[in-house]
Order: structure tokens, then sequence, then C-alpha cells
């Protein structure tokens, strides 16, 4: 199985240290990049095949040149053999729709200069934009089949079909199973949960490991990265030139003012306990 | 192997040639030696890491007459696992500030190359890297977090094993390293824990200690160490006795003693463990200092009893304590050096069989070779055997008792020539193989010596050990949230009560502990039943024995996990 994930790095909003120009755009250069959190699941479901089926995984992300942090600890999470960084300034300000055709530019791209590719696995989407374009417009661009809310993957590599279980309008009540040809663009949900119920893919599992170890030591040497040029683009269709969508403003949400009203009371002042007992009584006896 | 399996059954399971169940010194011995052998092993350990779920009371002997030890299997053992080798040995008999010290080194080095003080996490982990390393090349290797739950059977024939984390896998040999609650000698009915008299329980403190105050203290050098035991009055009437390692930059303090008499005298380990620690003759090593890093506990199988004479069934052999392959014989206690030679054994023994259609061909071959190494002589020795009859007739130790407390005895033992033959007695590795298990040989002699022959200890021991609570507090746990390991299957106080003092992280009027007693009044009659919260429990097992449970180990990773051991 020859896979490639797609990671991307977002501002780390853990922080809260999020920080938006005059204009209402994201300053990225003030909030530090972590990796989007879901795309975590994505690389757990392209681990889980490689152990399960061998193979070759690939990083795979798009982002000015300090991304590779990302697509480095991607590696240490994967185990993914090398990782490919699509960057220069005329990808910067892209959207979504840009995005993908950068994206799909760069696996076609891949497909023809290092080898066929089986499978690519994307997380639900990004925690900066939020809108779950990008992954069904890259593989509608690769003209693939794409399967999202994955929760469950099996893979039968002779007959070339890929199992999967995945949620209903993202519902954990409703799952259905899924058959798709490969190759195939897989959109993993939050909820995936890769098993290793055999000791060989255990085995496995800690071999890649220790062999990434060693890997991630030389993590340049294992980065490859590609220019619009590279990828043929014409950049009128990519970047900010390339964009359609249009972000009028981002507004911050205002935090809803409390309803509720505070007393203060001293704990060492018993009058002022005996009034919190006597508040709290009419809910002791549960109604 | 292809030629050697025996599967094709319709069930689609794993095959691996051999499995080994557990990854502590016999584990690892058996894995690196089939290993050795060209043998396809996998090694299961239940432990986040080798190790996390091991205590010992921390020596490891090569011996002399041994045909496996340690660093032969592993040849930079004891640079790289090891603590400091024991190169003093003493013995000090107590009777309340009357010591009496003899020096045990000639017992100690009696058929001993090397002896050294380990902890368990530190030296497993380093054997499980080791174990991989080996393994791996045979196409198998160690993988930890795994919990080997029960045997794989087919037509009522052991065919493989049963995990809680993997599917069942298949195996042409299947070695049970499992330790001493093992669940697969259980499942083979090769062993049973009803009986209390054929326990011991330990309890152990790692004490924190810098390497240069330990050298000033015990005045040694650098790459020397120390072990004192401890025997007499100071733990009343509870049959056993107490020990003191050092190690690198830590001391393991620690008591042993038989749970039918834990049991029979309600004592609380807890507290006998700080009985020795506040002893005065302890002041002189902690100078008011104590910090406890690790408090633990472990059921040690006397093999005197409980090793087993054919420690096999179809293709399943015991190694180590899960066939009770325990000496502990008065001041000698030695566990680990004999779970490496049986490992190593059971290796060579299916290796020798390979091939051979009889699935107990290698069982009864790993027999005969414990026979013939004198494995199974120093687990059984026969001058027990024959002492053992009249050691535990209650009669005769009564009477010998008699003589010992009569002012007649107290002169014989008290008397000058007693004085200059009863270090040599102890020293005697022959005299120490009779010794019968009963409170003459732990406590009244011992006293009696330190009455007659000992100097006052003047010192003022005035440290404090931490409570049962903060102890608890101290360890890690990965609680199995929802899915107890242990379940009380009758929770009268006359089936289980004996759990409350005996569990090392219960005890009475302590409500944070496994096991509490607890008084329920019900139309107008009160009943005192005992309570189960398995959250503190340090899987020693103990309960399984005193209490009427169903005992399992917690799954993979799950339960306490040791950092010293």
């Amino acid at each position: 199985m020859r896979s490639i994930v797609l990671t991307k790095g977002v501002p780390d909003f853990s922080e809260g240290a999020v920080s938006f120009d005059e204009d209402g755009h994201l300053e990225r250069g003030k909030t530090p990049t972590v990796m989007n959190p879901n795309d975590h699941f994505a690389l757990r479901a392209a681990l889980q095949t490689r152990v399960r089926h061998g193979g070759h995984v690939s990083g795979m992300s798009m982002g000015p040149p300090s991304y590779s942090s990302v697509l480095e600890e991607a590696m240490g999470e994967i185990y993914s053999d090398d990782s490919y960084l699509l960057s220069d300034r005329e990808l910067a300000a892209s959207d979504t729709w840009a995005t993908a055709i950068t994206l799909s530019a760069a696996i076609e791209k891949y497909q023809e200069e290092v080898t066929d590719v089986d499978l690519v696995f994307a997380g639900f989407k990004t925690a900066d934009g939020e809108t779950g374009h990008t992954g069904p417009q890259t593989a509608w661009c690769l003209e693939w089949p794409i399967v999202t809310h994955v929760i469950a993957l099996d893979i039968d590599p002779d007959e070339r079909v890929l199992r999967a279980k995945r949620l209903v309008e993202g519902d954990v009540d409703e799952i259905e199973t899924v058959e798709a040809p490969l190759p195939c663009f897989v959109v993993t949900d939050p909820e995936f949960e890769p098993t290793y119920r055999k000791a060989a893919h255990r085995l496995e599992h800690k071999r890649l490991r220790a062999a990434t170890e060693e890997r991630v030591e030389d993590f340049d040497d294992h980065l490859t990265t590609w220019d619009h040029e590279d990828l043929r683009l014409d950049s009128e269709y990519i970047g900010l030139d390339g964009s359609p969508t249009i972000v009028s403003s981002v507004d911050p949400i205002p935090k809803a003012p409390s309803e509720r009203e505070a007393t203060m009371i001293d704990p060492g002042d018993s009058g002022g306990m005996e009034q919190v007992l006597e508040e709290l009584q009419p809910y002791a006896g549960g109604d | 192997m292809s030629e050697t399996r025996t599967d094709g059954g319709s069930e689609d399971y794993e095959h691996y040639e051999a499995v080994v169940v557990g990854c502590g010194p016999g584990g690892a011995a058996a894995a690196a030696r089939l290993a050795e052998h060209g043998i396809e092993t996998l090694v299961l350990e239940r432990g986040v890491e080798a190790g996390s779920k091991n205590v010992s009371g921390g020596l490891i002997y090569a011996e002399d007459s041994a045909p496996y030890t340690i660093d032969d299997l592993f040849p930079d053992f004891r640079e790289e696992a090891a603590e400091r080798p024991v190169t003093d040995y003493h013995i000090h008999n107590i009777d309340g500030r009357q010591v009496t010290t003899y020096d045990l080194t000639d017992l100690h080095e009696h058929d001993t190359d090397w002896c050294d003080a380990v902890l368990r996490r530190t030296m497993d982990s380093w054997l499980e890297q080791r174990v991989h390393e080996k393994t791996s090349e045979t196409g198998g290797g160690v993988l930890t977090g795994v919990r080997v739950n029960g045997l794989l059977r087919e037509n009522g024939e052991i065919v493989g094993v049963t995990c809680d984390e993997l599917d069942p896998i298949r195996a042409d040999y299947i070695v049970a390293a499992d330790g001493v609650n093992s669940e697969l000698a259980r499942a083979a009915d090769l062993m049973d824990w009803d009986e209390p008299d054929e326990w011991f329980q330990g309890v152990k403190a790692v004490v924190d200690m810098d390497a240069d105050v330990i050298n000033d203290r015990f005045s040694i050098e650098e790459g020397e160490g120390v072990a004192h035991l401890f025997s007499g009055d100071l733990f009343e009437d509870v049959r056993g006795g107490g020990f003191l390692y050092t190690n690198e930059d830590t001391l393991s303090i620690g008591t042993v003693f038989h749970l039918d008499s834990l049991v029979a005298e309600e004592a609380e380990p807890h507290e006998l463990l700080d009985a020795l620690l506040t002893h005065p003759l302890l002041a002189q090593w902690f100078d008011g200092e104590y910090n406890e890093l690790e408090y633990s506990a472990k059921l040690v199988p006397d093999s005197k009893k409980v090793a087993h004479r054919e420690p096999y069934a179809d293709n399943l052999v015991l190694v180590g304590d899960a066939g009770g392959q325990m000496q502990a014989q008065g001041p000698i206690i030695k566990g680990m050096n004999h779970a490496v030679t049986a490992g190593a054994l059971a290796a060579d023994a299916y290796a020798l069989t390979r091939g051979n259609a009889d699935p107990e061909a290698a069982g009864r071959r790993y027999t005969t070779m414990l026979e013939q190494s004198g494995t199974m002589g120093k687990l059984r020795p026969r001058r027990y055997e024959l002492t053992s009859t009249v050691g535990e007739h209650d009669l005769v130790t009564k009477a010998v008792e008699g003589v010992l407390n009569s002012p007649v005895g107290s002169i014989a033992v008290g008397n000058p020539i007693a004085k200059r033959l009863l270090p040599k007695a102890y020293n005697s590795p022959f005299l120490v193989g009779m010794l019968p298990d009963t409170s003459m040989a732990y406590t009244t002699l011992p006293s009696l010596i330190g009455e007659k022959h000992g100097r006052t200890v003047h010192w003022e021991n005035e440290i404090e050990p931490p409570s049962l609570e903060e102890r608890i507090g101290d360890l890690t746990y990965n609680t199995d949230v929802g899915n107890p390991h242990i379940l009380l299957q009758d929770e009268s106080f006359e089936a289980s009560g004996a759990a409350v003092y005996a569990c090392p992280v219960s005890a009475e009027d302590f409500g944070g502990g496994c096991y509490r007693a607890e008084t329920v009044k019900t139309n107008g009659s009160e009943e005192k039943l005992v309570s189960l919260d398995t959250q503190p429990c340090v899987e020693c097992g103990t309960c399984a024995i005193v209490a009427d449970t169903e005992w399992t180990h917690p799954r993979g990773e799950k339960g306490v996990e040791y950092k010293q051991g």
C-alpha cells in the first residue's frame, strides 16, 4: 500500500494566542503553529494501514517553510517514510479551492514521478477554517472516490477495495459499512480507533517506531519541497488570486453575560454560612 | 517453522513456534535461549514495560553449580542492570535492644560465583530490550501491555494462549513465566491457591540514600555492597525475618513472613515492616533521615512445598515463581537465579525435542533436566523432606521450644561453646537446609541468641515511616475504572476477613485500602462483612489465598506500576 497523509498546521488555539490584524485576517506569524488536531485521526488510519499491509507512507502539507515542523511531528506519530511540503509565496492565502487544486496537483506529480498512490488520508476539517471542503474538493480534482467520517477501516489489497465503517451524517448512532475501489480518498472521523489485535501487527508497529526514531533525527534528508513551478501551476489559479472565497470579516464571539448574581461569603463567618445552608435547603431534597 | 506446525484447524489464528508469557528473569532466559536455538519466539508481558509489575527482595545469585546464570545469557547484565554486589553478609539476632550479629559471609559465598542487589524495574526493562533484540532475529519479539488470560484448547489439549488485547495465538510451545500468581498454571490445573502455609509474603520499602552516604554509613567502597538479615522478637510471634540490601543510591529494606503465620497472628504487614524500620539497630544507617521512594509487596511460593515436580501440561511448561521455584530456607532466599536456570532449561528441552509429535515431550525433558541439573534438589531439599515431618509436628516443636526456653536450654545456647558453634551452624548450608518452619527457628532461637550473647543497642531510632495511606498515595496506578480484576465471592468476615489485615495495602480501621470490614445491621442482628475496592491493589495475590475471591491480573498496562520494584 502506498499512502499519502495530508496534514495541516493550524494556529494553536489552545494557547489563546491567536491574533488578528485590523482587517480581521489571522496573524499567522504571531500565532504558534501545531498540527491540526483532527489530522491525528487520519495519521492513525494511515499507520494502521501501513502496519497491517506494509508499504510506504508519505506526509504532505501545504504552507510556509516553518510547517515542516508539522510534517516532522507527523513522521514521529505515523512513522511516515518521507515528507512533502508544498510551499512558496505564490501559494499564500489560498482558500479551500486553491488549496485543493494545489494538493491534487502535488498528488498527481507524486503519481507521475514517484509511484502510484493507493490511498490519501485526511482529517475531518481543520481547526482554523472548519469548512471541511478541502478533502472533498481534492478528491474531486483527482476524480477519486471519497469516503468520509470513517471510524474503522479494512483493506483488501488483492481485491483492491477498502471496506469502511462510517458515521452517517456524523452521528454516532448511525453507522454504515461502505466499500470503495482503490485508489480512494479517506477522511477519518475523530471517532476513528485503530485496532491491533494481532501480535504480528504490534511487532511491526514496534519495529516501525524504532526505525522512525532514527529517521526523525535526519528529518530534513527525507523532506522534499515543491513550489508552484514544480507543480506546473499557473499563479492565477492558486494563492490569493485563485481563491474565490471572500472573508468579509472575522468577529470574535462576544462572551454571553452571566445572568446569575454572585454573593461573596467568608467561610469563617458562621452567620454567612448559615445563610448559604438556608439558600441550599430547598434543593437538598432533590427537587 | 512450518514442519512443526500443528495447526490446520478451521480457526485462522496467528501462530508462533514458541510463546513465552512474562518477561521477568525466567521468561527472559527462556526467550533468549529459544532465540539462540533459532526458534521463532513471541514474548507477551502485561506491564507497560518489563519490571513494572515485579518486586523482589533484591538479591540475584549466580551459583557455581548452576547450568545457567543470568550473565551467561546476558553478558553485560552486572554492569548494566544490577546495583551493588554483596561483599558483606550479616544476620542480626534480636531480643529487644539486645543484638547478636553473626557474619554469614561463608554461607552466602557457598556455591556463589557472585551475588548482586537489583531493582526490578531497572533490571527487567533492561532484559526486555535484550530479549526483544534476540527474539526479533528469529521472527518474534517482545510485546508489552498484553495480558495473557488463559489457554487456547482444541479437543481438550492446550494449543495456544488467549489474551485480553490480542486474538488467540497458537503455539507449539508455551512457557508460562507469568509469576507467582500464574494464571496459566491455574488454567492448566498445575497450581491451586488454597493453603496459606505454602506461601510467604514479603513487603519492601525502597529508601533514597546518596551513594556517598551509603558508602560512609555502611563502611564500604564504591562497587561494594552489604546484606543484613534480621530475626528475633521484633516481629512478635510472626514467623519470618527482615532484610536490608544496599543498591547504588537506594536501600531495599523489607520483611518476609509465612503467610499462615501472618493470618494466625492477625498481623499487619506494613506494621511489621515499620517495626524493622524503627528498630534502634537501624538508627546507625538512617541518621534520622528517611525518604521512602516506594512501598511494594509480593507473595513468595515456598518451593519446599510447592515447587512442581512435573511442571508441565501438554505443550506448556512452568518457569520461575509460576512453577513454585523460589527457594526460601532460613537466611537463604534465592528465586531469580532458579527462574533463569529453569527458563534456559525449558528452552533447551524444547530445542532437543523439537519436531517430536508428542506435545509433552519437551515438558518431560524439562522435568528431567531440572532434576539432573540439581535445581529441583535445591528447591526441594531431601534433608527438608526428612526433617519437615518432625519440624512441623506441633508437639515436637513445643517440646523443642520448651527446652530452649527452659533454664537448661538457655544455658545451652548461652554457653561459651555455643557462642563459637552457633555462627558455624548458621553458616552451614546443610543445617540451614534442615531448618524447620517454626517459630523456634525464626523467633525463639534468634532472640535467645540475642539475649545470651547480645550487645545492647543504645541508639535511638527516631524516623517515622510513611502511613499506609501515604504509601498507597505515592504509588502509580492506571486504574481500569469499572472493571475490577478481583471479585469477592464470599463477603462474610469468616470467609474473607483475613484479607483485611493480611493484605499489605489494607488495615483494620483504614478506609483507604483494598479490604475493609463493616458491621451491617440486618433485621435487628449485626453482621460483620468485608468489602473490596481494587483501586489500591498491588497485585500480590495474598487475598486470593486468604479470602474467597475470583482473582485475576488487571488487563495489560492497567493496575499498579512499580518504578523501583
